[in-house]
């Protein structure tokens, strides 16, 4: 299959994903707030969505496509919990500060 | 073959009772652990009582323990003669001593442990007479050293007892060594170890003697020593007296001690060929039997006296079997069982009378107070001393006539019989005015006769040491010769009624003394008067004890101390731990910076390594050069 000309160049695909991914992972290490890291990790998953989606489109694989939806459902799953903890995490700490909250206890 | 006799049964069923009693003993109520200590060994006394009927021997292989392409242990058990008189006896005995029991230990706390630890004994006993092969007999003999440490150091509350076990024990496993050593050598040289096979092989060669037969049979004699506590190994029997009386008179008198003679007899066929290894058991016997003796002349705690009364008595067995008269030897076993368990059960029933007191100079008169006591021990004094037609009578009489037509060394053994047959009737009956006669001179003891089930052992044991030197008089040697090989030279006519005499007058003359020394003269006054020249040498038992605490314990402590302890433990170990621990906290110390809880900064090295595993994945294929092969880094 050739690539139609017009088209956006893959490689484009690919480096807007890898940014996107070392922002997500640049902001999960330095961020304070655990919404913000929260954030982030939403951010590496989308990055990895892209590059999947881009190469399912690169060779007609609806496989990539499908992996895609398996993410996106799987990330849902994660804020969902992941939202309720940092509610009970706040409730009981009073504060977000990724250092201050070391202990598994509550 | 014919049909299975179920001899497994035999050493099974007190292993169950010792299952019950050990497991469950502490919440079932003492009716129910007397019935099954009772049922066991009562048990294992009918199914021996019915395989006596069987013809013998009789051999019973229950599978194969060891296999290997030129080594084999079966699992055999093997009744004939000499284990079949052994069986009888120790679960016969066994039995009454178990019935004394019930009286004896009723308000112990130990109760439960008490007979388990005893049907263990059995267990363990049991299986050591009926073994067919020296291994199988080894995990008896250990297993009776276990249970004798455990009965000895029964009331591990006291110092005394606790450390009177541990005695028993090491000195156990010096002879157990030699033993042990015996049993390689038996594999080195024949490769097996089974009874049969070995009798086969060196009957097969009339012409081995001496040699390695001798240092096998030496070998094998050490542990002997040690298990029927002869010279120099006897040190632990005297001690164990701390354990409970009736063990006394089941482990330490009757039984246990008796293995070593037993042993001895059941590789007859070694020793036989052996005589410098016969004379050295006849030997080291008759001085056993002698010194012992001499100790118990002046000992004053009544279960001593009867200790190294014991020991002396194993002597006489041992002189037996060094001038190779086993049947003579294994007669007396029978026959000292009956007396020495009556003698020890009685001083038990007088300990109870005296509430626990042991010590014979604040004893006597008991003669009224404890009438049965007194005649029970009585018979028992009476057969010991070889008072004519009495059991040890017969069984003394046929190891002094053996050892006197045996040879020039057998007549001097022979007359150091003789002076220890006087000696004997001396201390026994020394025990038995100290005890019974005179004046009660404790203070706040209140005599008392004992229960029945103490009481009905007596009687029983009574009636067998009066009566059971019939059993095997004349007749004995024709009963084992088919297991032990036929008795050397009989004396004949005159010559043996001359012995016999002999050995009664030894006997009168010792009871004579005894009677001037402790009945005519005041036993007060016999206290008080000087000690003759070397009483005291005999009080303290010829310093041995401090002997071997000098030559062996002392070095052996101090080469622990400063040697083992100080150099090998601390410097040399201890230096390499300390090396090693240090070298744990100072990585420690270094790795412990990853382990910051930050989880920040884990997910920061997980971020770096993954971005150097890709650098090192992808680095060829971007620049071109295979830097690194990394497996897939090929292609």
């Amino acid at each position: 299959m050739h690539i139609v000309s017009h088209e956006v160049p893959l490689v484009w695909y690919l480096i807007l994903s890898a940014v996107l991914f070392c922002l997500g992972v640049v902001g999960f290490l330095i961020k304070r707030n655990l919404i913000t890291v929260f954030m982030s990790i939403e951010l590496m998953l989308n990055a990895v969505n892209l590059s999947f989606v881009t190469f399912a489109h690169q060779w007609h694989e609806v496989k990539g496509q499908i992996f895609v939806f398996f993410v996106m459902m799987v990330a849902a799953a994660e804020a969902a919990v992941g939202l309720a903890i940092i509610i009970a995490v706040f409730r009981a700490r009073s504060t977000l500060a990724v250092d201050r909250i070391d202990l598994m206890k509550l | 073959m014919n049909q299975s006799l179920h001899l497994w049964l035999i050493p099974l069923l007190p292993f169950i009772g010792f299952l019950l009693n050990g497991l469950l003993g502490r919440r079932l109520p003492k009716t129910i652990v007397s019935a099954v200590a009772l049922l066991a060994p009562l048990g294992s006394f009918l199914i021996v009582l019915l395989a006596s009927r069987a013809v013998l021997p009789h051999a019973e292989t229950y599978g194969t323990w060891i296999s290997t392409a030129s080594f084999n242990i079966d699992l055999t058990f093997v009744l004939d003669q000499p284990s079949l008189v052994m069986l009888l006896v120790i679960t016969g005995v066994g039995f009454l001593i178990h019935i004394y029991s019930v009286g004896y230990m009723h308000s112990d706390e130990g109760y439960w442990r008490y007979f388990a630890y005893l049907n263990l004994f059995l267990f363990f006993m049991t299986t050591l007479v009926l073994a067919g092969n020296a291994l199988l007999m080894f995990v008896g003999w250990e297993g009776v050293g276990l249970a004798s440490y455990l009965l000895i150091g029964f009331w591990f509350q006291k110092n005394s007892a606790a450390d009177a076990g541990k005695k028993a024990f090491i000195v156990n496993r010096i002879g157990d060594f030699g033993f042990l050593i015996g049993l390689f050598l038996l594999i080195a040289n024949f490769g097996t170890l089974s009874f049969s096979d070995l009798a086969a092989k060196i009957a097969a060669n009339p012409t081995m003697t001496g040699g390695i037969l001798t240092a096998i049979a030496l070998c094998l004699f050490v542990g002997a020593a040690g298990k029927s506590a002869q010279l120099p190994l006897y040190v632990w029997l005297p001690d164990a007296m701390e354990g409970p009386t009736p063990v006394s008179a089941l482990i330490h008198a009757a039984t246990m001690v008796t293995a070593g003679v037993y042993m001895v007899a059941r590789t007859h066929f070694i020793f036989d060929r052996s005589p410098l290894a016969l004379s050295v058991v006849a030997i080291i016997g008759a001085a056993t039997a002698l010194f012992a003796a001499t100790i118990g002349l002046v000992q004053t705690d009544i279960k001593r006296v009867l200790a190294y009364s014991t020991v002396s008595q194993l002597g006489y067995m041992f002189l037996g079997c060094g001038v190779a008269a086993y049947s003579a030897a294994i007669f007396h076993l029978m026959t000292h069982a009956f007396f020495k368990a009556l003698l020890f059960l009685a001083a038990g029933s007088v300990i109870h009378a005296m509430g626990g007191e042991q010590d014979m100079r604040k004893m006597g008169g008991l003669r009224t107070k404890t009438p049965i006591t007194y005649w029970t021990m009585t018979a028992a004094v009476f057969a010991i001393s070889g008072f004519p037609f009495l059991s040890a009578f017969f069984s003394k009489d046929a190891i002094l006539a053996a050892a006197f037509a045996s040879g020039s060394l057998g007549k001097l053994l022979w007359f150091v019989g003789l002076v220890t047959a006087g000696l004997t009737a001396f201390y026994m009956f020394r025990l038995w005015y100290l005890t019974f006669f005179g004046e009660t001179r404790g203070h706040d003891a209140h005599p008392h006769e004992s229960p029945w089930s103490m009481l009905g052992p007596l009687v029983i044991l009574a009636i067998l040491s009066i009566g059971g030197g019939w059993i095997g008089a004349g007749r004995f040697g024709a009963f084992l010769s088919p297991a032990l090989g036929t008795e050397t030279e009989e004396l004949t006519g005159s010559l043996e009624y001359i012995m016999m005499a002999l050995a009664v007058a030894a006997g009168f003359v010792g009871w004579l003394i005894a009677h001037r020394m402790y009945h005519q003269r005041s036993v007060a006054a016999q206290l008080a008067a000087p000690a003759p020249a070397g009483y005291n040498l005999l009080q303290n038992k010829y310093y041995v004890d401090e002997f071997y605490g000098l030559t062996i314990v002392r070095p052996l402590i101090y080469l622990s101390k400063y040697l083992l302890e100080w150099v090998v433990d601390v410097a040399i170990l201890g230096g390499l731990a300390w090396i090693l621990a240090t070298l744990a906290v100072f990585s420690g110390a270094i790795l412990q910076r990853w382990q910051s809880g930050n989880i920040r900064s884990y997910a920061a090295w997980l971020a770096l390594g993954a971005a150097v595993l890709l650098y090192f994945v992808l680095a060829p294929h971007v620049f071109g050069a295979p830097s690194l092969h990394l497996g897939m880094a090929g292609h």
